[in-house]
């Protein structure tokens, strides 16, 4: 095989005997300006994943297109690709121009046509170089072409050099994902990058989407010669708090006066690379720096067409493509619109154990949830001395809520009670809940209007809370129909909410009626009851489901019994 | 920020991903520039501390300094060190060429060890300029249950977000220092005073470029004796990092194969 340039990167013996480029590969070199990475990433349409790979590290891009066969699908997808990954900065070069007799008119027509589809796509192309060149032979490369003197501009190493760094991201708002949090020694200390803006000693830091604030105590660092007092974006640090917050990987930590926004919904524009298409209602993990949340698909608004950039509608995303979705999670993710924030307005979606996705968000038509719903301005949440792990540990198990959900006679009370007795007899700090029983008391001023059912399901939610961070195990056995009222007191304490869908259809819950409520209602003598003549919404993203109609009392408490062991279990 | 300190935050990011995301987590120590580099690094992410254990594969045939500098370094960074013998040379593939048949004792005794202590992850101080099909690696690489690495369907790799879900029986190898060129090492050894085992410096006209097993590593011709000139010499020689290393020459592909089969 006679030797080719392409060799250089080709490391593997399958790429030089195909003549393909299979991965993504990294090159040094340098002009008198700079030092630069080359990252070679292989066009083949089928090989998306690796062009992803590499684009996203990039700073600026080079288009290579063939002088010969001009804009094709493939070279309008990646173009599309480095606009959506953020690449602002693109050089076009027209190779092989060389087979093309070095014509003038065919650059220019081809010029024409990369200017039309990159102005389409919003591409700023006051800067943009098209440059003429035949790469095996030089031409335009390092020295200017000799055969094509009637090309004026730039060659491609001066068009490189023109390149301007990105943008500083120091200015920028403060995002501090938490990566992890360490106690090798007496410290506490809070690591992570910061993303964007800067850290200042003694800065009041706002963790999201849990809402705790503490003042940077230290700027802890191995091996200098003194404490740093600030920090600022791009650096890998660790710091310490002034209190001893429980906070955990994947919270953000932002200046009080601008944290990102907080939502269970947003839009996402996304390129798919699974094998399996994408489809409404399904779930994935999300990952968001590093935060990880689950999120169910739920609407696949439009598929986007690179060719032509057209728009159509589809029920699934195929490998390859790109779409717009709505996506929605089951607590508050603290994120960014890509626009305003590219760190945190970012994300991957992972299918089993490969990242199959990767989408910028966007807000558009959804609201900030961040609480604001205190009425008196002079209250402050205040962090307990006792920090919820150490309560854990005396414990010898987790806080937290099992909201179970369903019907009237779907069990919930039944399984509440026995839930209750078994765990307790097992050491468990444990109470339930019980719908009548919050009726006589804290909610006795309240009716089964869909107003009352509301403020029934605040209230009781909110008891809930207290009693799982004071470290008890809350059972609650509720009908709560309403999937939104449900959602909100998931995001009361997003990682202490545990939703269990008590379920048997309306026919089965009739036929046992404990308490004839079924009959009255079906006599026109109770208003406005779950399954007849009010809805009930069954969860989507229940933790667990828990079927009484197939199976036995003994069976259903040993599923939520294997539950609670396997996820209240106190680690380190 | 400095470049030195733009891709030392970025392996400080990536050591700390896999801090948290592998179970079973351990550093690959060669006693080479580069792992020296990686070593420090780790204790700079975890603020003096190494936790985890750190593997030295070792062939029984590395160079008298090599085992001194471990000796102390195990000692003075009080370092969990585990060392791992390999298997005779009779036993490995005899349709490799005899260097790289000689290197593949280390792949060998490198899952040995894997299988003894179930490792789920390792961290590997490799580097994208150093060699062809390394500048093809992930950050994040999938191991298969043999070792082995196809490179021909890599896992997708941007935003930072890594493979860190994986199925039972296959492992992670961890490059935090894929980034690094072999000056920046260097450079990066200098301005925080790493030690480095005296090989590399020019005695009698020669140094090592890089570091493997006596019998099958060559010095190149060098006059560099001290960092600087080391870093002097490397701005300007056209000669190849692992030049003297005579199991990347032997046929066009008996590395790529190495590596194919579970080498670093």
């Amino acid at each position: 095989m006679p030797f080719e340039w392409a060799f250089l990167m080709d490391a593997l013996q399958a790429e030089r005997d195909q003549g393909i480029t299979i991965d993504v590969s990294h090159i040094h070199f340098r002009t008198p300006v700079r030092e630069y990475v080359l990252i070679d990433a292989p066009g083949h349409r089928e090989f998306l994943k690796n062009m992803v790979t590499g684009a996203a590290q990039a700073d600026a891009a080079v288009l290579v297109v063939d002088a010969r066969e001009g804009m094709q699908e493939q070279t309008k997808r990646h173009s599309y690709l480095l606009h959506l990954l953020g690449i602002r900065q693109v050089i076009v070069t027209i190779n092989k121009m060389d087979l093309v007799s070095l014509a003038q008119d065919r650059f220019q027509k081809l010029s024409k046509d990369v200017r039309h589809y990159l102005s389409e796509l919003g591409l700023d192309l006051q800067h943009t170089q098209i440059i003429p060149v035949s790469a095996r032979d030089g031409d335009n490369i390092v020295t200017r072409s000799i055969r094509m003197d009637w090309y004026e501009g730039p060659t491609l190493a001066e068009s490189l050099d023109g390149v301007q760094q990105p943008v500083s991201v120091l200015e920028m708002p403060l995002r501090f994902p938490v990566q992890d949090v360490y106690k090798f020694d007496e410290r506490r200390i809070v690591a992570g990058r910061i993303e964007t803006g800067q850290i200042r000693l003694g800065d009041t830091l706002m963790f999201s989407p849990s809402n705790k604030t503490a003042r940077v105590a230290s700027i802890e660092a191995w091996n200098a010669r003194i404490k740093p007092v600030a920090a600022r974006a791009g650096q890998s640090i660790g710091i310490t708090l002034d209190e001893q917050l429980f906070i955990e990987r994947g919270e953000v930590a932002s200046l009080v006066a601008n944290p990102p926004t907080l939502s269970n919904v947003f839009r996402g524009r996304l390129f798919w690379l699974g094998h399996a298409p994408l489809k409404v209602g399904k779930r994935y993990k999300m990952k968001l720096c590093t935060a990880e949340y689950t999120v169910e698909v739920q609407a696949i608004e439009r598929i986007i067409d690179v060719n032509d950039l057209g728009m159509r509608e589809s029920q699934e995303v195929e490998r390859n493509a790109v779409a717009e979705v709505v996506l929605r999670a089951r607590g508050l993710i603290a994120l960014d619109p890509f626009d305003y924030n590219m760190s945190t307005g970012r994300f991957v979606l992972v299918e089993d154990y490969d990242i199959v996705g990767g989408g910028l968000i966007s807000m558009e038509g959804y609201a900030d949830q961040r609480p604001t719903g205190i009425k008196s301005s002079n209250i402050f949440m205040v962090e307990h001395r006792v920090p919820e792990p150490d309560r854990w540990r005396m414990n010898g198990h987790r806080g937290g809520i099992l909201w179970m959900t369903g019907l009237s006679g779907a069990g919930k009370s039944t399984l509440a009670f026995s839930l209750e007795h078994y765990l307790f007899q097992r050491g468990y700090q444990v109470s339930v809940l019980d719908g009548d029983n919050v009726r006589h008391g804290l909610c006795s001023d309240l009716g089964f209007s869909p107003e009352d059912r509301v403020e029934n399901i605040r209230r009781v939610g909110h008891a809930a809370v207290l009693f799982a961070r004071a470290g008890f195990l809350v059972i609650t056995a509720f009908i709560s129909p309403y999937r939104a009222d449900r959602d909100r007191v998931r995001m009361l304490a997003p990682g202490l909410f545990h939703e269990i869908f008590i379920e048997a259809d309306l026919e089965t819950c009739e036929q046992r009626d404990p308490k004839g409520l079924y009959a009255k209602a079906r006599r026109g003598e109770i208003d406005e009851f779950t399954g007849i003549s009010a809805p009930y919404e069954p969860p989507k993203l229940a933790e667990l489901q828990v079927d009484t109609k197939a199976h036995s009392i003994e069976e259903c408490l040993a599923k939520l019994t294997d539950y609670v062991s396997r996820t209240f279990v106190v680690t380190k | 920020m400095e470049h030195l300190d733009i891709i030392e935050s970025q392996t400080i990011y990536i050591l700390r991903e896999a801090f948290n995301k592998i179970d079973k987590l351990a550093i690959l120590w060669s006693l080479g520039k580069d792992s020296n580099a990686l070593l420090w690094m780790v204790r700079k992410a975890f603020f003096g501390h190494v936790p985890f254990p750190v593997v030295h594969i070792d062939t029984g045939k590395k160079f008298p300094e090599m085992y001194k500098f471990r000796e102390r370094y195990a000692n003075d960074w009080q370092l969990d060190l585990k060392v791992g013998a390999c298997p005779p040379v009779e036993e490995m593939d005899p349709t490799l060429p005899p260097a790289a048949r000689s290197a593949a004792r280390k792949t060998a005794g490198l899952k040995a060890m894997i299988d003894r202590e179930g490792f789920a992850g390792l961290l590997v101080g490799i580097r994208r300029d150093e060699e062809g099909t390394r500048a093809k690696e992930r950050v994040f690489s999938p191991r298969g249950e043999q070792n082995t690495w196809n490179f021909r369907d890599q896992p997708p790799e941007f935003w930072d977000q890594f493979k860190t879900d994986f199925g039972p029986g296959t492992h992670l190898r961890v490059h935090p220092i894929l980034h690094w060129t072999e000056i920046d090492i260097w450079r990066y050894s200098k301005r925080e005073n790493i030690p480095i085992v005296d090989l590399y410096f020019s005695h009698n006209g020669r140094r090592y470029r890089s570091l493997g097993d006596q019998d099958i590593t060559f010095p190149v011709a060098s006059a560099a004796a001290t960092i600087d000139e080391v870093i002097d010499e490397l701005q300007h020689t056209k000669v190849a990092e692992r030049s003297g290393r005579a199991m990347d020459h032997e046929s066009e592909d008996a590395f790529e194969r190495l590596r194919a089969d579970g080498y670093m």
